[in-house]
């Protein structure tokens, strides 16, 4: 069975501590979440699993297989994809280029012409500007394009790093809804996401991150309801709580 | 008609400078890396032709292809055990490597085929061509051309194909592109074998036209810098043009002013540029 399973992950920056101890595991078809404020390390967490970043301590595990600290090139390989933060893409090249070059590992000619059919149809605007550059595209299209970039190449996990930050809050509106028919399609996707409501709404399941630990965990319902996600996150903290969540910027 | 004899030389020079200078701009815009030793792969591109030349025999197509090759494995090799290295280490390291390299090159030349003057022996393009009045050697009409030609194919190679795609990505995101799956150290490794190809190939099209020392890396490897600054860094069409201009200047001031001051006049033209335009004559700001 396909799943990713990640066990007290550490990861440090030389004197800094992106992530101090995460463990975390995704099972094929969910939506998993991963909450917190900005730098509570989620990034580092995603960066880690894809092997952007080497971890100091732990285990990932994909499919029964250890990838712990295995380059990011041959983790890709292997079903895993990161759309990271900012998305990151190659803004001198065309929409059509960067979604080849998101199929890069998949060698067979039809299935490419496939998936390009299936995101162009996911993204109708994609297919407009296809011979447009990737740096000309709206803040909506970039995102368009990076997760259809990150489709590309059918993984068995994508995982999304803030896919909502600095976007118009009814462009976010549609890229969750794409999400959410994503997941119906059966795509397995772990999130990073500072809006808590927005990710909640598609996830299964949810961690929440606090200075690079897991504080808090449990399946997406349980934890809309309760009392202390509520307080930090949905704006009726207290003011120590306030604090002490600002309190741990990297 | 003699001017018209002028102009065509000239550019038929540029184009060679041209083909070496895109070279040096593909290293320079993607890995932001400056190679001083560009110019000597030129000189060791004209070696090569020599050699087989000497050695085997053949034709400009033998000598030529080479030298390309000889060089493209010559660029791999010199990124797989000296760049890759001092790419980790601080800027003053990846100066100094390449200036070494270049220094380790030209004296090993020097020490290996002794710094007299040769030429190409028993050369297949011989004689001149008529082009409608204007006489030119053969020699020069083919290389120039030859290298028009090759100079658009790395640029078609750029921009139009997937190998160009990986290139360009791992240039503008390397982190980017290895969430791709690609690697980006075989991809550079690949840049150098083409910026090194590339200087070969246009060495052994100087080999048919022109005698040289081992000192002419220098001089080749200047020019490339002043090429590239015109055309601005990193674009290989903007290399093209530069290169045909640069050939142009050298020629028309070599011919009004003197052999002597050709030089001369392209470098005041590049102190002049860096001055007033320091992005280069065609890049952004």
């Amino acid at each position: 069975m396909t799943e990713l399973k990640v066990e007290h992950l550490s990861v440090s920056y030389g004197d800094l501590v992106g992530v101090a101890d995460i463990s975390l595991k995704v099972r094929a078809g969910q939506v998993v979440a991963l909450l917190g404020s900005n730098g509570s390390g989620k990034t580092t967490t995603l960066n880690a699993i894809a092997g952007l970043v080497q971890p100091s301590g732990g285990r990932v595990e994909w499919s029964g297989e250890p990838i712990t600290g295995k380059p990011a090139y041959a983790i890709v390989r292997k079903g895993l994809a990161l759309s990271p933060e900012g998305w990151r893409l190659f803004a001198g090249q065309t929409v059509e280029q960067n979604l080849r070059l998101g199929a890069i590992t998949l060698a067979d000619q039809p299935r490419r012409q496939a998936m390009f059919e299936r995101v162009y149809a996911l993204f109708p605007r994609l297919a407009e500007r296809r011979r447009q550059l990737a740096g000309t595209l709206s803040g909506g299209e970039r995102q368009m394009l990076a997760l259809g970039r990150a489709l590309m190449s059918e993984r068995k996990l994508l995982m999304l790093d803030e896919p909502s930050l600095g976007l118009a809050p009814a462009v976010v509106s549609a890229l969750y809804d794409t999400l959410a028919e994503l997941h119906r399609q059966g795509l397995t996707l772990l999130l990073a996401e500072q809006s808590i409501l927005l990710a909640l709404r598609i996830a299964d399941y949810a961690y929440v991150l606090q200075t690079g630990r897991v504080a808090l965990e449990g399946p997406a319902d349980e934890l809309e309801r309760n009392e202390q996600v509520r307080e930090i996150y949905l704006g009726v903290a207290t003011r120590e709580q306030q604090r002490r969540s600002m309190g741990t910027g990297r | 008609m003699v001017i018209m004899q002028v102009i065509v030389g000239g550019l038929l020079l540029g184009a060679i400078y041209a083909l070496f200078s895109s070279g040096l701009t593909l290293i320079w815009g993607m890995m932001n890396f400056i190679n001083f030793a560009h110019g000597e792969f030129v000189m060791l591109g004209m070696y090569v032709a020599l050699l087989v030349v000497v050695g085997i025999g053949g034709g400009p197509a033998v000598f030529g292809i080479a030298a390309a090759g000889a060089l493209f494995a010559l660029g791999v090799v010199i990124y797989a055990f000296l760049i890759r290295h001092v790419l980790r280490g601080p800027m003053i390291a990846q100066i100094l490597s390449t200036f070494g390299l270049a220094l380790l090159l030209r004296y090993a030349a020097f020490w290996f085929f002794s710094a007299n003057f040769v030429s190409l022996p028993g050369n297949a393009l011989s004689g001149t061509i008529d082009l409608g009045g204007i006489f030119l050697p053969v020699a020069q009409v083919v290389a120039g051309s030859v290298a028009i030609v090759l100079t658009l194919l790395l640029q078609f190679l750029l921009t139009r194909t997937l190998i160009g795609s990986m290139l360009l990505a791992v240039a503008e995101d390397p982190d980017a592109a290895t969430l791709m799956g690609i690697r980006p150290d075989r991809i550079q490794a690949l840049a150098w074998g083409l910026s090194a190809g590339a200087a070969g190939i246009a060495g052994a099209l100087l080999a048919t036209a022109y005698p040289w020392s081992p000192s002419v890396g220098e001089t080749f490897g200047l020019i490339a810098f002043v090429v590239v600054a015109f055309g601005g860094f990193g674009s290989v069409l903007g290399s093209l043009y530069a290169g045909l201009i640069i050939g142009l200047i050298q020629a028309a001031s070599g011919f009004w002013l003197g052999v002597i001051y050709k030089d001369v006049v392209v470098y005041a033209l590049f102190v002049a540029l860096l001055w007033l335009r320091p992005q280069g004559l065609m890049g952004k700001a």
